[in-house]
């Protein structure tokens, strides 16, 4: 793999975002992954909802595993800090990182490998405990890196590229982040760009955990007939819930859409979400409910995407543990240490 | 039979069964001791297990204030049938078994040289009590008050600790009184009150304090400016993790707004633990974890991520006995190796190995300054011996002037100044780069942090040189460690010897005795206390003035004579192993043999020098 900067000069008249910025500013070097592997196009997402939600890309911290997916993160957002750390441990060393500071944004890339194989126990426990944060899954049924085994999520039944057919049930990482208690759950195509980009930019701003599971091709070992996660396959069997729109605040809400499709979400920062109805009495704020359309779309061979699960409500880890409203690395000797006069004391009580 | 006398100068041990509430009656023992003025250091002998297994407690009582193991029982309490013959057999000749004489014991079950002192405790219980926790909680309490008037033991002390104990209580603190003082009325009503061994009042105390080494190391992380920690539970090092929540409650609410400034979590296991501490490290926090060797095995991966990527983080090894889950709750120095190469690939990490709880403390905040300082982890080397003991030491001491040192971070300002920012550039060539926080600045300072190779600008390289030049450079930095980690410390420093004593950790205590006895028999030598890895040249110019070396540890492999002779190039043949490694806390008698038993071999057979031609 080389490291090639791309060039920062823009043309003048390029747009550029309410920060004065282009979306050029919002890339990363260029990806060395194959070209038409899905997980690029997850890239390029992700630079378009930063671009469109105005952040300032060093105010987002990127952590990721090990994998074709994991590397990513050099990809896009190159003014952040990125951590590439060990095989299926992002999620602590995101833990660790939102502890520290829980002013940055938190974006954690990972694929099914790294997050449901060798990761799953990290997986479900920072879920369990409401990290703000948003967690991708770049899925594609294998290990890209190692060269097509099959990894946790590819379907029973489906068949590798060397005709191996795989015997052991798959894991939904959709299903699992319900049942663990993620407060943002969704599913999306990384060939479905126009339902990608919104919610990535609703999970941005969700505060609590976020978890997109992303099918996303790896053209290299698994897009051949009899894989259930080539584009054909998915775009054959997508079954999509409910488009998203997201507002940012200052928006006017203007109704083009027929009563009844339309959905408004409140979150109790005031954001708006507006969901786009298509399957007509899904109701993505009922965790039973969603669990219950997941499992009975999937016994008919569909993929269920969309917005699947949302919990206006959300609380995450910093108010479980009632941390002060500052971020723990700015704190100094003087709001830490509690100094000789508080020893003497501790002493006495010792003696 | 000539009995054992002494005064302020023997050892009591207790044998009881785990889960039968004897732990609290016999701190109230040491504390009592304590009270007195005079020495005592009590180590726990525990089982891995809550209820049932046999458990004790060993108390050496010392004018002269030595906290070690001396080796010996001079007065047993047999409270435990199940470890009778071993406990019995354990006392000296001439010593005291005080046991529970309700029911008949074979004669063969005594001793002729040891003194045997029953008291029909159960009976004394059945006869007070009805309820059946009472009869067993109150056994306890009456072998105290009847050890009170056997060793002469002021009574008004212990009614006064049992006063603070069950403050507010009163009905309780009532009922405890009247325990004690039906103990104390047997004793003496029926034997010559006091024995041979006695307490009496000293001042030998002093301002010492009596304290737990997890509770010491983890205040020093509240005062070393750590804000988060992830820890998983394993023995012995819970209590370190406990502890620091336990100050945190007092030391770290805002008190305006009651929230913390700490964030502690439990985490699923240790490869989540060390992975939280470093995402915090990385992001600027102070953070630490808490484990035991098991822990160390599974943090493996991650440890070498950390000394890669040059990430500042505190690990807490409190020791003990491996390998697998091996004795764990008995104590050991056996994660020495592991620790410092821990992870694959080469690697070398920086080991703290305090001596006592002062020292845990003074270390624990150490070693924050040492891996923000260093960018690398930063091992603190504790052992079961330490941790969960409590042991009389030092007041702690407190500089108000000094402040945490955060290493080199490169701030918004430097690099809005135009300060060239490469993350892993040697600028001032001692092996340490610049780092910064996430989120520093919009432009400047931004990198990626990974687990593979890279070049002085944090770049991806795979090129040979890049990789080269990097590795050197961390071994740059490892020498800049020798001159920064806490130095080692000469004891007896006459260079009279011939011979050198090496050791470390909870080892300092019994060896300071056994210098002190070997003296006694005319054979003098030097000592010296590492207290880290890396090792400083002071331990290369030890080495090298002596013509033997003993090298004092507890384990089987001599992990530390390993690593000195690996690191500093010795002659093997001239570091003689002293290994003591069957879990429990080593003595000073076992030192003294050792070493007097290897200094008359050496006469005999010396391994170095041979005739010259
Ligand atoms: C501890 C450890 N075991 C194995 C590997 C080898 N490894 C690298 S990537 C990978 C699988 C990645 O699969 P996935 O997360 O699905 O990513 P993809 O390449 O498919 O995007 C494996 C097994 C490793 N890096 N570390
Ligand atoms: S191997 Fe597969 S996952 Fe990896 S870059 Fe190529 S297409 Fe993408
Ligand atoms: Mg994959």
């Amino acid at each position: 793999m080389t490291y090639i900067a791309k060039p920062k000069l823009a043309h003048p008249g390029i747009p550029t975002n309410e920060l004065g910025y282009t979306r050029r500013y919002y890339e990363g070097a260029v990806s060395t992954l194959c070209a038409g592997c899905g997980h690029d196009s997850i890239s390029a997402g992700i630079v378009q909802a930063f671009f469109e939600l105005n952040i300032e890309p060093h105010r987002v911290a990127k952590l990721s595993g090990i994998g074709c997916s994991s590397k990513t993160p050099t990809y896009f957002l190159g003014s952040s800090h990125g951590l590439n750390s060990v095989h299926g441990r992002m999620p602590s060393v995101l833990t660790g990182a939102n502890l520290a500071n829980r002013e940055l944004i938190y974006l954690g890339v990972s694929g099914d490998g790294d997050s449901a194989s060798i990761g799953l126990g990290q997986f479900a426990h920072c879920l369990r405990r409401g990290v703000n944060m948003v967690y991708i899954v770049e899925n594609n049924g294998v290990y890209g890196l190692t060269k097509g085994q099959f990894s946790a999520t590819a379907d029973k039944g489906s068949k590798s590229k060397r005709g191996i057919t795989n015997a052991d049930s798959n894991i939904d990482m959709v299903g699992l982040a319900l049942q663990l208690g993620a407060t943002f759950v969704a599913r999306s195509f990384s060939g479905d760009k126009a339902q990608l980009v919104p919610l990535l930019k609703a999970a941005v701003e969700h505060k609590g955990a976020a978890f997109i599971d992303v099918i996303s091709p790896c053209v290299a070992f698994n897009n051949h007939a009899g894989s259930t996660k080539s584009y054909d396959y998915v775009r054959e069997h997508n079954e999509v819930l409910n488009q998203l729109d997201f507002m940012p605040r200052r928006e006017p809400i203007t109704a083009d859409y027929e009563a009844g499709e339309v959905e408004e979400i409140r979150q109790h920062d005031g954001q708006v979400l507006r969901l786009r109805k298509v399957s007509k009495d899904y109701d993505p704020h009922d965790r039973i409910a969603a669990m219950n359309i997941l499992q009975a779309r999937a016994a008919e061979g569909e993929i269920v995407t969309g917005l699947i699960y949302f919990d206006r409500e959300a609380e995450d880890l910093h108010s479980n543990l009632n941390t002060v409203e500052f971020p723990l690395n700015t704190l100094g000797e003087e709001e830490l240490c509690p100094g000789s006069a508080a020893l003497d004391l501790f002493n006495a009580d010792l003696q | 039979m000539k009995n054992i006398a002494a005064v302020n100068d023997f050892v009591v041990k207790f044998a009881n069964v785990n889960g039968s509430g004897s732990a609290s009656a016999n701190a109230l023992f040491a504390r009592a001791v304590l009270r007195m003025g005079v020495s005592a250091s009590p180590r726990n002998i525990f089982p891995s297990n809550i209820q049932g297994l046999p458990t004790w407690y060993e108390v050496r009582i010392s004018e002269r204030g030595w906290q070690g193991r001396r080796g010996g029982v001079d007065l047993m309490v047999a409270m435990n049938p199940q470890t009778w013959d071993e406990d019995v057999a354990e006392i000296e000749p001439g010593g005291y078994l005080l046991y529970d004489s309700t029911k008949d014991l074979l004669p063969t079950k005594f001793r002729d040289d040891v003194q045997s002192i029953g008291i029909p405790l159960t009976r004394i219980c059945n006869e007070a009590y009805t309820d059946a926790r009472q009869r067993q909680l109150f056994k306890n309490i009456i072998y105290v008050g009847a050890l009170g008037a056997l060793l002469d033991l002021d009574p008004q002390v212990i009614a006064a600790l049992i006063g603070e104990q069950f403050k507010g209580k009163e009905a309780l603190m009532q009922s405890n009184v009247k325990a004690l003082a039906m103990g104390r009325d047997y004793a003496l009503s029926h034997f010559d009150c006091p024995i041979g061994l006695q307490i009496q009042k000293s001042d030998s105390v002093g301002e010492k304090i009596f304290l737990e080494g997890n509770s010491a190391a983890a205040l020093g992380a509240v005062y070393g400016g750590a804000t988060v920690a992830a820890w998983y539970p394993i023995t012995p090092s819970s209590s370190l993790a406990e502890a620091f929540e336990r100050h945190c409650k007092t030391y770290r609410h805002d008190s305006d707004s009651g929230r913390a400034r700490y964030a502690i979590l439990q985490a699923e296991d240790e490869l989540a633990s060390i992975g939280m501490v470093i995402g915090a490290a990385w992001n600027g926090a102070r953070a630490f974890t808490a484990t035991s060797g098991p822990g160390i095995s599974l943090m493996q991966e991650f440890i070498g991520f950390a000394y890669f990527a040059e990430i500042p983080s505190v690990i807490f090894d409190v020791q003990r006995g491996g390998p697998s889950t091996g004795m764990p709750t008995r104590t050991q120095q056996s994660d020495i190796t592991l620790c410092a190469y821990a992870s694959h690939g080469d690697t070398k990490h920086v080991l703290l190995f305090p001596e006592d709880p002062k020292e845990a403390f003074e270390m624990s905040a150490t070693a924050f300054d040492l891996a923000d300082r260093l960018q690398t982890p930063v091992f603190v080397m504790l052992e079961l011996d330490i941790g969960m003991n409590e042991r009389l030491c030092d007041p702690l001491e407190w500089d108000d002037s000094r402040r945490f040192d955060r290493g080199k971070v490169m701030t918004h300002e430097m690099l809005e100044r135009g300060d060239e920012f490469g993350r892993y550039l040697d600028v001032d060539v001692d092996g340490i780069p610049y780092r910064t926080y996430p989120g520093t600045h919009p432009q400047h300072g931004s990198y990626f942090t990974r687990g593979t190779t890279k070049d002085r600008y944090a770049k991806y390289s795979e090129a040979g040189p890049d990789y080269v030049d990097n590795m050197q450079r961390l071994l740059r930095k490892f020498e800049t460690a020798k001159n920064l980690v806490p130095e080692p410390i000469l004891h007896m420093d006459t260079h009279a010897s011939q011979f050198g004593v090496i050791f470390f950790g909870s080892t300092a205590p019994a060896m300071y005795e056994a210098i002190d006895a070997l003296e006694v028999r005319g054979l003098e030598v030097d000592a010296l206390r590492i207290r880290a890895f890396p090792f400083s040249d002071a331990v290369t110019e030890f080495v090298a003035e002596h013509d033997q070396i003993f090298v004092v540890e507890q384990n089987r492999d001599a992990q530390l004579r390993m690593l000195l002779i690996n690191e500093c190039g010795f002659n093997p043949t001239k570091l003689v192993a002293v290994l003591h490694y069957d879990g429990t806390p080593i003595t000073a008698r076992f030192i003294v043999h050792e070493i007097s038993e290897g200094i008359a071999a050496l006469n005999e057979a010396p391994l170095r020098g041979t005739a010259a031609k």
